[in-house]
């Protein structure tokens, strides 16, 4: 086998990696949250009474589960501004990131609001709380932590997701990756350095995230 | 030049139809060959001797920390450099099946550990043979549990087929974005060819309820 391994273009290029991964997990950071907020809102209304509003979180959700994050990625970027709406490459991809996300954490959340025990709802109801201050102080932190499980590893793959920003063009890790590949040739190097950093920010994150669980856990 | 997208879309029908049998081509493969690989790793995560069963759990663990992208493209590139020399489709099909088996991997295992450790013991009292405990005993239990997330992994499976345009297969992605390339038509073309990988992945939901309802076992 004629190839011997060379890490040094690599280990030259390693900050452009470690900027890259620093935007994917921006990226991943930012469209959880807007998808934490698009989710909850969704959950709501799947959980309630049929209405025109909860048919349209219906289809939304198995709409955006059901297609492919490239091409809802594609679609955003190279579609949309044919309607008149122009995003850049971050913003559309946030957007879509976020969308994404809100679809499968409304599931997610759904699954959660009915783990709480209707009990507590009436026992709100019966202090004279109003319906917002149950939702505040009551629905939504027992829901929140029955959540947690499932939006770590949501967030743990919105984060290998990022990768396909790559397509578009984002500089994440993914596309200095490839750049690094196209540029040098040095294949094996690049991609198994790559896959590592993608695992080991894998492992950390989970590892972060078990942590807040426990934190978060409601104490028995 | 002033096509409307049903002209544009009718004379691309063969084009786009290849694209769709492309893409169910590449699913198949890639679910059937996952999923024969992904239940001899569940089996090895679950009763396998300690070092295969580390083995075992190190590939599932590296695999599902990578994003499939950069399996894709690692597979594409990586292997061409050390002498195994497949085109894109076949790079491409390896790399989904690989993600796909550790996904099945991780399922099968889940689905073994609710099987009650009584009774492998009683089938071994009964002097069965391990595959046979298996065949006959363990997998008819397994299976039903483990349906439902194998239709979601089939399900994913189909949406992560559309990475490989990335590489150059002509799948139906990179089929509609050659028609795109030549007519400008982003926006119907996208929506339509999402709309397509909705109807697959709604079908192949709908199916796996109706083998979820047939295998269950009645309880009345």
């Amino acid at each position: 086998m004629g190839y011997t391994l060379n890490f040094a273009v690599v280990w030259r290029n390693f900050d452009l990696l470690l900027g890259g991964l620093g935007l994917s997990l921006g990226l991943a950071f930012v469209s959880i949250v807007i998808g934490i907020a698009i989710g909850l809102f969704t959950a709501f209304l799947l959980n309630a009474k049929r209405s025109i509003a909860h048919g349209a979180a219906v289809v939304y959700v198995a709409a955006i589960r059901n297609t492919p994050i490239l091409i809802l990625i594609l679609f955003t970027y190279f579609a949309l501004p044919q309607m008149g709406v122009r995003l850049d490459k971050l913003q559309s991809f946030i957007f879509t990131m976020a969308i994404y996300a809100g679809a499968y954490l409304a599931e997610v959340f759904r699954g959660a609001l009915l783990g709480v025990p209707k009990g507590l709802r009436e026992a709100g109801l019966a202090i004279g709380l109003t319906e917002l201050q149950i939702k505040k102080s009551i629905t939504i932190p027992i829901m929140v932590r029955n959540a947690l499980p499932a939006l770590s590893s949501t967030f743990i793959s919105l984060f290998k997701d990022t990768s396909l920003a790559a397509t578009i063009a984002v500089p994440e890790l993914t596309f200095y990756a490839r750049k690094i590949n196209n540029e040098s040739f040095r294949v094996i190097e690049t991609w198994s350095v790559t896959c590592l950093i993608y695992v080991a920010t894998c492992v950390v994150l989970a590892a972060l995230l078990r942590l807040l669980e426990r934190r978060m856990a409601i104490p028995r | 030049m002033n096509q409307s997208f049903l002209d544009v879309l009718w004379l691309a029908r063969m084009q786009i139809l290849q694209g769709l049998g492309m893409t169910l081509l590449i699913s198949a493969l890639a679910i059937v060959v996952g999923t024969f690989v992904g239940v001899f790793v569940g089996l090895a995560l679950t009763y396998g001797a300690t070092p295969l069963r580390w083995l075992a759990r190190i590939y599932t663990d590296f695999i599902r920390g990578t994003p499939v992208l950069v399996l894709i493209l690692a597979s594409y590139y990586i292997l061409g450099t050390v002498g195994v020399h497949l085109d894109a489709f076949q790079a491409g099909v390896l790399a989904l099946a690989v993600f796909c088996s550790s996904h099945i991997g991780e399922i099968v295992r889940g689905a073994l550990q609710t099987i009650h450790r009584g009774q492998t013991e009683a089938a071994k009292a009964i002097g069965l043979t391990f595959s046979q405990t298996f065949l006959y005993v363990l997998m008819p239990q397994a299976a039903r549990q483990a349906m439902p997330s194998w239709v979601n992994t089939a399900a994913e499976i189909v949406k992560a087929s559309t990475l490989l345009s990335v590489i150059g297969v002509a799948e139906l992605l990179l089929t509609n974005q050659q028609i795109i390339a030549r007519t400008f038509m982003s926006l119907p073309f996208y929506f339509s060819c999402g709309f397509l990988y909705f109807l697959i992945n709604f079908g192949i939901e709908r199916f796996g309820k109706y083998v979820e309802r047939r295998l269950a076992i009645s309880t009345n």
